[in-house]
């Protein structure tokens, strides 16, 4: 067919053009903004955001909340894939009900946890009718961060593990059947069918996994402000903060530049660190 | 109707070669196979005549008409695909319909041309279903009704019964033989089942890495393969090759020895299993059976004539087994002798 | 029963209620209003539930306008992301050409970042040219997200109707476009509409870009944002409880796709 050759950049032009507006081209202004400071070329808005006293803080409580939650995550998804692996009657409906939190928002997740965790909330009246504690306590203050941070990682555990569990389940259904047939077959108990069969096998579904959860935590800011508020900063926070309430482009865009490399390192670590010769894959 | 020419058809992919300068001439009304094994090219020659790829050079002509720039649509031809190709979201009857209905075919001329496809492919109990409720033999059904429905001046098949089942795979020959014998259409039709060639085809275009290696009547390439591939390809068991030392014009092996063409030292014996006698006392090839398979109608028996392994069809009730040692006769007007190098017939 | 079978089922209802015991906790919290969010102890049973906390809610200025302009927004990113993803996923999976690894390189590249931050330089731009505070800007940016997704798994989708359907309609007489018209999209359309759906549920999430583009035309997420700190509890609670509510429908819709558009969006 004579326009064949042109026909798939004709097709592909529109969403290019797209990117470049709207993807490549404010990911260069951000790099502009982040290290331009009153007219000229600087590191100024790095040492402003530096120097902020919730930088630190917030910097820490990102990297603290990826280290639990993303973990807890996929042992978790990976449990439950493994339980819909075995499972006969009701799989669509359990799996349904497992994906619901896919659809939901951080910050509707945030709200969520909120009703729970209010003073006056469910897990107080749980803990008051269970004689633990005998008037509401607040447990979402900065007077007590453990608390807060442990309502922040179930909020997210309970919101996002849903998107890792699609992926997992996903990638079970590309591990033909015959493979742990055989195992089975040679003697392989449970245990060693998952070490041996299921988790490299998964390894390309764990390793996308890893990437999108990483860098969608990393951008955690939603389910944090809605249940603390500015008690927890974190980076993407702290960005909406010095642009909103600071009016500060600058710093922002900085705090934007650092929550990339941030993420793009963190993609590099998991591509390398979770290889797959291509030979290797199912 | 009409013939078709294919005019010095060039394909690369590429530094690769798929097809190399082929001409071919197909009659009016012809039947002609191409067979060879998978990557040989039959299947880019027939989506070149179809128009789905593009020849890297040469013309296709069907009648007298250079199609080769055309899109398929303007090529007046009509399709059988491997995996049937039939639409899924459309009934029989519509799948069916679909040539007219883009030919803008008036409604009572594309009832008349359903039903007479129907009827032909005897599907017309399910004209009214969705091919997902059909079996592979219906749907193949499908397939060659919805390419008969518009009267094609020329019907490609593409491998069109390799996807069903062995009996069903003969069933469907033997109709599809009657079916387009009655509407003599024109037709091309790849496959690698050389007994799918042999039964349907007026011809067979035998190819092999790119090339025609040998054209001919179905009988003919059986009989006096052109080359040592064609040989090795067609029939089943394959030709037996035996190498054997000539000297003064006589091939000679063993106890056996036969006029050959050439002045060579050194050339190729090609005989077919069922044209060797078993010479029980007398001179000949002798031939260690090594294993015997019994497969009903004949005895095959598979071993060595020293240290050249080939194999043999006996009568069933021969009683030969493993370890036999006899002297094979091979009937001297159906050998075909080969060249040792270049694997092509010599003399004859 | 075995223990291995009743730890097996009590792991799966355990599970099961970790979805949905919060969920319908915030039900409650949602129709319970001022009364329910205050008493205490609470319990299980929704004994202050009324439709009427709701409609306090639906009449509070601004909110109406908010769901509003998530719809909109929404609507939008679905139509922008099919009709530029559909195309290029067709392209990606039925012809090879010059160029197409750096374009599948471009797309999963945005997954690498953290997009919606991407937002922030362009509140510039868009006030330049107009777009700043608009629903429509908002939905660009959306798009942004959703379309190296519709992308992806439109071109799977593609691939999983067989090349030889079309070539059959071109033999018998389609051109290209007809080919696609006639057969590729009547088979392509649920899977489409599924990502559709996929792009609609990402919008209408969405919080950080849309509370940084939009002043007056804010998002459901992007008003609840603005407002959170100092509007009561009861209020937060409706606003959420509205949030999921279309999402877990949507989600519903699409499960069967679910697994399908993943699995292949991951490789």
């Amino acid at each position: 067919m004579t326009n064949s050759r042109l026909l798939p950049y004709l097709l592909i032009a529109p969403s290019v053009v797209f990117l470049i507006l709207l993807f490549i081209f404010p990911l260069v202004q951000t790099i502009g903004l982040a290290f331009t400071d009153q007219g000229g070329a600087s590191l100024g808005n790095f040492r402003k955001m530096v120097g902020d006293i919730n930088f630190g803080v917030s910097l820490r409580n990102t990297f603290l909340l990826v280290a639990v939650v993303i973990p807890l995550q996929i042992g978790l998804a990976l449990g439950m894939a493994v339980m819909l692996q075995k499972m006969e009657k009701g799989r669509d409906l359990v799996l349904w009900i497992w994906t619901i939190p896919l659809g939901v928002s951080d910050l509707a997740a945030g709200l969520v946890w909120l009703s729970i965790l209010q003073d006056r909330g469910y897990l107080n009246s749980t803990l008051f009718a269970l004689g633990v504690i005998d008037s509401p306590t607040n447990w979402l203050s900065y007077e007590n961060p453990t608390a807060l941070f442990v309502g922040i990682v179930l909020a997210e555990i309970w919101r996002a593990t849903a998107i890792v569990l699609v992926i997992l389940v996903a990638g079970f259904q590309l591990i033909p059947k015959e493979y742990f047939e055989a195992a089975e077959v040679f003697g392989a108990t449970g245990w060693t069918r998952f070490r041996k069969i299921t988790l490299p096998l998964l390894k390309p579904s764990l390793q996308s996994a890893l990437i999108l959860r990483t860098v969608l935590a990393f951008e955690v800011f939603a389910v944090v402000y809605a249940l603390g508020g500015r008690n927890f900063p974190v980076l993407v926070g702290e960005a909406y903060t010095w642009m909103r309430d600071n009016q500060n482009d600058g710093v922002a865009a900085a705090y934007a530049i650092l929550i990339m490399v941030i993420s793009l390192a963190a993609t590099l670590v998991y591509i390398r660190l979770l290889r797959t010769k291509p030979e290797a894959q199912a | 109707m009409a013939g078709i020419t294919i005019d010095r058809i060039k394909k690369t992919f590429g530094a690769a070669t798929a097809l190399a300068e082929i001409s071919l001439e197909i009659a009016d009304g012809e039947f002609l196979a191409l067979l060879g094994p998978s990557g040989c090219g039959k299947t880019t020659l027939l989506r070149i005549i179809a128009g789905l790829e593009t020849q890297t050079s040469g013309r296709v002509l069907i009648g007298e008409r250079d199609v080769s720039a055309l899109p398929p649509k303007e090529r007046g031809l009509a399709m059988v695909f491997q995996n049937y190709a039939v639409f899924p979201h459309m009934t029989v009857y519509e799948n069916v319909a679909f040539g007219l209905r883009m030919q803008k075919a008036d409604e009572t001329t594309i009832k008349r041309e359903v039903e007479r496809a129907a009827s032909l492919l005897h599907i017309e109990p399910y004209l009214d279903r969705y091919p997902a409720k059909l079996s592979g033999g219906q749907r193949q059904r499908v397939a060659v009704a919805r390419a008969l429905a518009v009267r094609p001046a020329v019907l490609l098949m593409d491998e069109p019964l390799s996807n069903l089942d062995a009996l069903l795979r003969l069933e469907m020959r033997s109709e599809l033989k009657g079916v387009l014998q009655q509407s003599g259409t024109t037709t091309i039709y790849v496959t690698h089942d050389q007994t799918e060639a042999m039964g349907l085809a007026d011809r067979i275009a035998v190819m092999h890495g790119g090339v025609i290696e040998q054209i001919g009547a179905p009988q003919t390439i059986y009989e006096r393969p052109a080359t040592k591939f064609v040989g090795g390809f067609v029939g089943s068991p394959p030709m037996n090759f035996i190498r054997m030392p000539v000297a003064g014009g006589r091939a000679a092996l063993g106890g056996f020895s036969a006029p050959c063409p050439g002045a060579k030292s050194e050339i190729i014996c090609g005989i077919r299993p069922e044209d060797m006698r078993i010479a029980l006392g007398r001179s000949g090839l002798d031939f260690k059976v090594s294993v015997a398979e019994p497969l009903g109608s004949t005895l095959l028996l598979t071993g060595k004539v020293q240290d050249q392994l080939i194999r043999v069809a006996a009568r069933p009730d021969s009683g030969l087994k493993a370890g036999d040692i006899v002297a094979l006769e091979p009937e001297a007007q159906r050998i075909v002798w080969l060249d040792s190098e270049t694997g092509r017939a010599v003399g004859a | 029963m075995s223990t291995k079978r009743f730890l097996y089922l009590t792991g799966v209802v355990t599970l099961i209620a970790w979805i949905v015991v919060p969920i319908y906790l915030i039900a409650i919290g949602a129709f319970s209003g001022r009364a329910g969010v205050f008493r205490w102890p609470k319990s299980l049973w929704p004994a202050d539930a009324s439709l009427q906390a709701m409609q306090v809610f639906m009449q509070i200025e601004g909110v109406w306008n908010a769901a509003l302009n998530s719809v909109i927004v929404a609507a939008l990113c679905m139509l922008f992301s099919v009709l530029l993803g559909a195309p290029a996923g067709y392209a990606l999976a039925r012809f090879s050409f010059k160029g197409q690894t750096a374009y599948r390189l471009l797309i999963v590249l945005t997954r690498a970042f953290p997009l919606a931050i991407l937002a922030l330089p362009l509140t510039v731009n868009f006030i330049r040219i107009g777009l700043y505070d608009t629903t429509l800007g908002v939905a660009l940016v959306h798009t942004a997200l959703a379309l190296p997704f519709a992308a992806l798994v439109s071109s799977s989708l593609f691939m999983g109707i067989p090349r030889e359907l079309e070539e059959a309609a071109w033999v018998f007489g389609c051109s290209r476009f007809q080919a696609f018209v006639k057969v590729v999209l009547p088979l392509a359309l649920p899977g489409l509409a599924a990502t559709a759906i996929f792009a609609f549920v990402i919008s209408w999430n969405e919080v950080f870009a849309a509370a940084v583009l939009t002043v007056r035309e804010r998002t459901l997420t992007a008003y609840l944002l603005t407002v959170l700190s100092e509007s009561p509890l009861h209020f937060r609670f409706a606003g959420g409880f509205i949030l999921i509510v279309p999402s877990v429908l949507f989600i519903f819709a699409v499960r069967k796709y679910l697994f399908a558009m993943w699995g292949i969006a991951n490789r």
